[in-house]
């Protein structure tokens, strides 16, 4: 193909784009274009999966039969939304195998948010009620994004995530209304997850250096600290709600803004996490190898076993 | 009779809430995405069992007893869950052995249970058969994938089959509540089980080429509250919370 001739390509393609036309696998589209899609489509998959460690690490310790089977519900939602967005990514030419290879050599990254530990039960009711409340500031957008299969899982998913919120508040509702040492419990949850999901929304603009593609081709709508914006002002009220209290000294609803100003987020943690430096990155990535290594000759197994059958079909049909 | 209905009802429920506490354990460490779903999904299905037969134990026991207390705040010589399902998930081969060999006596038991006098139990019993095909088909499939796969899948498949065919018998043994509710037409004849169950275990052992281990010696003591040793661990799990903080509500 000619420079010219891919150039026109591309200005048909900005064109679709700019139109709100969806991009579909078959179409084609520029090489970057898929590049930046298959990171970040693949990157959420992968925390999808690795998100199902921390919550999955209190099933067998939930308190009551009724939080034991929401959460079983909730983390096999998960692990079904990992596995539309593998599938979504593998529309544009990258096998699921590649993927977990680059998940356990390191090289794409999952969110920084499940590098946390879960330590205590109200731990599950914050990582519902912040966690995925700022997934869902994240993902709402996505449901209208260019590439058309990307944007229908987020869908699906978004409807399962604002579930999952809601379960994640009543948990922390309960919690707050219940004995001092329960509200207790909640408060030290909060605090721990607190500065966490406000760091999900992802470096400041300023430092951000995919927000301008991704604003043109409308993976985003919105900047990271706008997003981080709306997840605040949301989320605030919902504390205050059930008596508690956020752990930023420097919080205060401003009126002139109509939103509220908060403190500066420790952007060293973010950073040293994102690296593979925080509490939890090598339990994780330790977790789901082991599992990928465990499970080989099951996997093994299972497709000597469909060789097999076919080949018998085959004779049969002979 | 409110007893023995009440034990005969524990007997059923203990042997799903202990499975599906096993089964809990995997999430996220299985060998493929599929299988951590459906194993999550399986033990989803074990515990809303759960609920709906402690629900009505609570029920009969009529003194405040909640589906949390019966669950969560007996001790371990009070469970009388078979010793097949406290086994632990060694490797996966193990996880579905011991899978199939209780979806296979589940299954049966069920479609017994549907008949009982009691509508309660009858009720519960039509809605859980349905869960429990689809766990036998899920474990029935994975004999044959690790049985009839690969050199290795098909030792370890058989090792497994091997350790745990020493607790099947149990499956067909008579606690007195078994022997009471029978007698009073709600109860499983589980006795008149053994002999459609090892055809049918038998059956798929040999469509996966496996054998059929021959062994005449059998533990059983899970009905009577005498479990293994791995029984005190998942105890300890599953019942830390309400030990914890109790009389709190969540």
């Amino acid at each position: 193909m000619s420079e010219e001739q891919i150039r026109n390509l591309e200005k048909q393609f900005e064109e679709r784009i700019a139109r709100d036309e969806k991009i579909e696998p078959k179409d084609w589209m520029p090489e970057k274009y898929r590049q930046t899609h298959i990171r970040q489509m693949s990157q959420h998959a992968h925390s999808e999966i690795v998100g199902m460690l921390p919550e999955g690490n209190w099933i067998t310790r939930a308190p009551s039969l009724r939080r034991k089977v929401a959460l079983l519900a909730k983390v096999q939602d998960e692990a079904g939304h990992g596995l539309y967005l593998y599938s979504a990514t593998e529309t544009l030419g990258i096998s699921r195998e590649e993927m977990y290879e680059q998940l356990h050599t390191g090289r794409a990254k999952y969110s920084s948010i499940f590098n946390y530990p879960t330590i205590t039960w109200a731990d599950i009711g914050a990582i519902g009620w912040l966690v995925d409340g700022a997934a869902i500031i994240n993902q709402v957008p996505l449901c209208s994004t260019s590439f058309g299969p990307y944007a229908r899982a987020m869908v699906r998913v978004c409807k399962e995530e604002s579930f999952h919120q809601r379960q994640g508040y009543e948990i922390m509702i309960k919690l707050s209304n219940g004995t001092p040492e329960q509200k207790e419990m909640a408060q030290d949850a909060l605090n721990r997850w607190w500065w966490p999901s406000l760091m999900m929304l992802g470096p400041t603009d300023a430092e951000s250096v995919h927000t301008e593609q991704s604003m043109k081709w409308k993976l985003k709508r919105k900047s990271n600290d706008e997003l981080r914006q709306q997840f605040i002002d949301q989320t605030v009220p919902q504390a205050d709600l059930i008596g508690l209290t956020i752990p930023d000294p420097d919080l205060k609803w401003n009126e002139e803004r109509g939103s509220y100003d908060f403190g500066e987020i420790d952007w060293d943690e973010f950073w040293q996490v994102v690296k593979g430096h925080g509490p939890m990155n090598k339990e994780r990535l330790k977790a789901r190898v082991s599992a990928w290594e465990r499970g080989e000759w099951v996997r093994d197994a299972a497709m000597a076993y469909a060789e097999k059958k076919a080949e018998r079909k085959e004779k049969e049909a002979v | 009779m409110k007893d023995n209905l009440y034990q005969y009802i524990l007997g059923i429920a203990d042997n799903s809430l202990i499975l599906g506490q096993r089964m809990g354990e995997l999430c996220g460490h299985g060998p493929s995405l599929e299988t951590d779903i459906a194993c999550t999904n399986i033990s989803l299905d074990l515990f809303g069992q759960v609920r709906s037969y402690y629900h009505y134990a609570a029920k009969i026991a009529g003194d405040g007893r909640t589906e949390d207390d019966i669950a969560m705040l007996r001790k371990e010589r009070e469970y009388v869950n078979v010793l097949l399902v406290e086994q632990p998930n060694t490797d996966f081969a193990n996880t579905m052995a011991r899978h199939f060999l209780f979806d296979v006596y589940h299954f049966l038991f069920l479609t017994e249970l549907k008949k009982s006098k009691d509508m309660t139990l009858a009720a519960i019993a039509t809605k859980c058969i349905k869960e429990v095909s689809y766990h036998q088909r899920f474990s029935s499939d994975w004999i044959r994938r690790l049985g009839d796969g690969t050199e290795e899948s098909q030792m370890r498949m058989q090792a497994a089959i091997n350790d745990l065919w020493t607790y099947t018998d149990e499956l067909f043994h008579q606690t007195e509540a078994d022997k009471a509710m029978v007698s009073e037409g709600i109860g499983v004849d589980v006795t008149k089980l053994k002999a459609a169950y090892y055809e049918k275990v038998n059956t798929i052992l040999e469509e996966s080429t496996l054998s059929v281990p021959e062994s005449k010696y059998f533990q059983r003591g899970g009905k009577m509250g005498i479990h293994t040793e791995h029984m005190g661990f998942l105890l300890a799990e599953l019942q830390y919370m309400q030990r914890t903080y109790p009389n709190m509500e969540w």
